[in-house]
């Protein structure tokens, strides 16, 4: 283990290096937090307006007029990209996984303070590329968030798919680029810069997931690269990498010979280890936070590292299970199947082991508990209905129905947001040195909650009775249109739980300013973080180098003087 | 706290339990020789992940209060795990998962891979934004050459397929916005789009597959009751996406040989 290098011992001065183009990873983590916060509510104002249009399609909405069905379809596509990229994949991994994973490891920055800097300056650039989309003519692109060719490599395709396309493809090529300089700095951390005695069998579960996520994103993000730049190429110089010949609306277009196909694979290289990502993260969360607030330690801390390392192996195997119905050899479509039903092993190993957890433990209730026992609650109602997915003869009926779309939304988008909501209350009072209100917190909680399941939940009954995803609307197919009041009621609860998110926006900056001091471990909890001032000194432990002597969940130890032992506590012949 | 948590998240599990059970939503009715396996299919797999999220979230729930922090709580256990419980808990879900999956593969793969009987009856759906046409080869059983350069939405079905009317076997191609199919036969489908990917899914035929420009996929099923079926774009094609509808009328054979002979005799 080499030895950690202090690039900067002193903090800089002056406003513009200490907080905007700061080398500090915990600045930089905040930087990810609040990008992270403005873009999920601008991805939550789309999912808005998509749940009007979607019930009221004549609405006429102050500002923005009647929704068209292009516009529903710009909505949708934007909604998901901003969500997956810009939320999913820059809090858990960018905002937390910045600020945290140097300091439970005891380094003082991350390996390579630049790059950081650089990865989220890059990350800003990409998202203000993507908001562009809205403003150029023809607006943003109505591929969806997988933009499959031929439709996103043709201009001429639709609205929306001229030069906000171009911005949409743009923007994620730079997001990429990005993510693969912070998932080398995340690496080069982790393997690196550990502090005397954190073995990797002592790092709290919390690194092992970034640095897994990081190992996925190194590799997923490269392809996800690559087929962007083709498919800029096949708009922009007339290649056809991706578009046969193909005639739209009796003009045919100058492609020959390309692969469809070639897209998909592609984009579902990167795009199914994205859902592991956006997830992961949450699992260590959720781990770290079900053991501080049980008292206990962690069940089957092994078996949970080995469950991720082969969630993120799976992962990479199973892509072609998006594609079940695209044409792909029945042979290649079995491996994939087999595959993918195996990934639910390793999962429900994790389930096993949060029950196991909590199993005879003295549970708190604080509110980062409460989004940890509901990140359990949806990851395991998400997880089940990946089984009847990953069958090829179930998809006939459900792929690209609803069922999908509430598959996916409750275990890679609401679970995966319970996993921030858990960290965001664990960790702020570190992150800002004051402690957020309980009362607003449980409120949060239970709303949310309730509301996602009763947004999410009726999307697997629309999907079995056949309604089909990115329709805007449900009066052209008969048989669809009986489903509308089951709609009507998932737009009321989004309304609900939409309007409870304000609730957490004025607990986190309320708090900021006005909330009581915090402690320097008010949750009594184990790991590193804990051990140093709130919040932290420039150089995370203020010229100490941290020795570790125990494993991250030493709580309940038997003949201990307090009922939790800290990572750095003297070492004693009864605890590991 | 505890309280509320377990009876919140034991609500959720019911309610959500209750109506998949009453089938107050369910796959429509099933109208070809696959619905009856695929909904087999369905219904154990069903029935294995319901009872799975059932124990989990009321043990879950009970877990939560039975566990909470009280003035009088013993120590907790102060216990690392158990290899035993997580081999066996590893090979059970594996077992089960993998087998699910074994039983699940055939109708799918058969539908694709397997050629269809020569007595098929044969069609081609053409998906374009945002209509779908569909081609009857005619007595001869042969379609005839279609061109990119023909294609002409404007002129009607043929012009919209791009039907070159200089080759022989043309002659007897019918194209029609409506798709006829006798009862109990199979279909011999050949599917093909013209711009962008379409996917031809007709739910109560439990029968989907993209719509690829540049593939030109086979298929083969068998509907078995008469009646009308909506067909539903399933995948992304752009802004008239959500009205890319259509119907397949399943009629007995006398009543197709009919409506064939009518379309015949409209073209000559």
């Amino acid at each position: 283990m080499a030895t950690p290098v202090t690039l900067h011992s002193h903090a800089p001065q002056g406003f513009i290096r200490k907080y905007i183009f700061s080398l500090d990873h915990k600045v930089i983590g905040i930087q990810y937090f609040f990008l992270a916060l403005t873009a999920v509510f601008v991805g939550m104002f789309l999912s808005l307006l998509m749940r009007i249009h979607l019930i009221w399609p004549m609405a006429v909405l102050p500002l923005m007029g009647e929704i068209k069905p292009e516009t529903y379809l710009s909505l949708l596509t934007m909604h998901g990209t901003i969500m997956v990229f810009f939320v999913l994949t820059t809090a858990p991994q960018g905002g937390f996984g910045n600020y945290f994973l140097p300091i439970q490891l005891g380094a003082p920055d991350m390996a390579f303070p630049v790059l950081n800097m650089l990865s989220f300056w890059t990350t800003f650039v990409g998202f203000i590329t993507i908001i562009a989309a809205f403003f150029v003519t023809g607006g943003a692109p109505l591929h969806g968030w997988t933009g499959y060719a031929p439709l996103s490599a043709l201009p001429s395709a639709g609205p929306g798919e001229g030069l906000g396309a171009d911005l949409w493809i743009t923007s994620i090529a730079i997001f990429c680029v990005a993510s693969l300089m912070g998932a080398l700095n995340f690496i080069t951390t982790t393997l690196d810069l550990r502090a005397k005695g954190m073995t990797m069998m002592r790092m709290p579960l919390t690194c092992w997931s970034w640095f897994i996520t990081a190992i996925l994103g190194l590799l997923a993000f490269g392809v996800l690269l690559s087929a962007g730049i083709l498919l800029l190429m096949d708009r922009n110089l007339g290649t056809s990498f991706y578009v046969p010949l193909v005639v739209v609306n009796g003009q045919v277009m100058g492609h020959k010979g390309g692969s469809p196909l070639l897209w998909q694979h592609l984009f579902w290289f990167f795009g199914h280890p994205e859902v592991y990502i956006a997830i992961l993260p949450g699992m260590g969360v959720a781990s770290q936070v079900l053991s501080t607030f049980s008292r206990k330690p962690i069940f089957g801390y092994r078996a949970m590292v080995y469950a991720m390392l082969a969630i993120g192996f799976l992962g990479f195997m199973v892509w072609g299970h998006h594609m079940f119905m695209s044409g792909m050899s029945p042979y290649s479509a079995f491996a994939f199947s087999i595959l993918t039903m195996c990934i639910g092993v390793p999962s429900a190993i994790k389930t096993f082991n949060w029950l196991g957890t909590m199993w005879k433990g003295r549970i708190r209730f604080d509110t980062p508990m409460l989004y940890a026992i509901g990140f359990v609650s949806l990851f395991v109602s998400g997880g089940l209905s990946g089984p009847f997915l990953a069958q090829p003869t179930l998809d006939i009926q459900l792929h690209d129905t609803y069922f999908v779309v509430g598959h996916f939304h409750l275990i890679m988008g609401v679970a995966a947001i319970f996993g921030i909501f858990a960290a965001t209350y664990y960790w702020f009072p570190k992150m800002f040195g004051r402690m957020m209100n309980e009362t607003m917190g449980r409120i949060h909680f239970f709303i949310t909650l309730a509301g996602t399941y009763a947004i999410f939940m009726p999307m697997h009954y629309l999907g079995m009775a056949g309604q089909t995803r990115r329709y805007s609307q449900f009066t052209e197919v008969a048989y669809q249109t009986k489903l509308i009041p089951l709609q009507t009621f998932m737009t009321y609860a989004a309304f609900i739980t939409i309007a409870a998110q304000f609730i957490f926006v004025i607990n986190l900056f309320w708090s900021m300013f006005k909330g009581p001091k915090a402690s320097d471990n008010p949750w009594e909890a184990t790991t590193l973080e804990w051990t140093t001032a709130t919040p932290p000194p420039h150089d995370n432990f203020g010229g100490v180098t941290p020795v570790v002597h125990h494993g991250p969940y030493e709580y309940g130890v038997p003949g201990a003087p307090k009922d939790f032992i800290m990572q750095t506590d003297p070492a004693t012949s009864s605890a590991h | 706290m505890g309280l509320a948590l377990m009876l919140l998240i034991w609500l959720i599990t019911v309610v959500s339990t209750y109506f998949f059970v009453a089938k107050t939503w369910w796959l429509p009715v099933g109208a070809s020789a696959a619905a009856g396996w695929i909904d087999h299919q369905f219904a154990l797999t069903f029935v294995i992940m319901g009872i799975i999220f059932v124990a989990a979230q009321m043990s879950l729930g009970y877990i939560v209060w039975r566990y909470r922090q009280t003035p009088t709580s013993p120590p907790v256990a102060y216990i690392h795990g158990n290899t035993t419980l997580e081999i066996v808990w590893t090979a059970l879900t594996a077992v089960l998962f993998i087998g699910l999956n074994l039983m699940g593969t055939n109708v799918w793969a058969s539908e694709r891979w397997d050629a269809a009987p020569a007595d098929s009856v044969k069609v081609e759906v053409t998906g374009m934004q945002f209509a779908w046409y569909f081609r009857y080869p005619g007595a001869d059983g042969t379609y005839a050459r279609t061109k990119a350069s023909l294609m002409d939405p404007s002129t009607g079905g043929e012009g919209a397929v791009g039907l070159d009317t200089t080759d022989p076997s043309a002659k007897d191609d019918v194209v029609t916005g409506t798709m006829y199919l006798p009862v109990n036969r199979e279909v011999d489908l050949s599917l093909r789009s013209v711009d962008v990917i379409h996917s031809f899914f007709v739910p109560n035929l439990r029968f989907k597959q993209d719509a690829v420009p540049g593939l030109n996929i086979h298929m083969h099923f068998k509907p078995i009751a008469i009646g009308e079926y909506e067909i539903a774009c399933a995948e992304l094609c752009g802004l008239g996406h959500y009205k890319m509808h259509g119907m397949v009328h399943v009629v007995s054979q006398d009543d197709f040989d009919k409506w064939l002979a009518a379309r015949e005799a409209e073209k000559q």
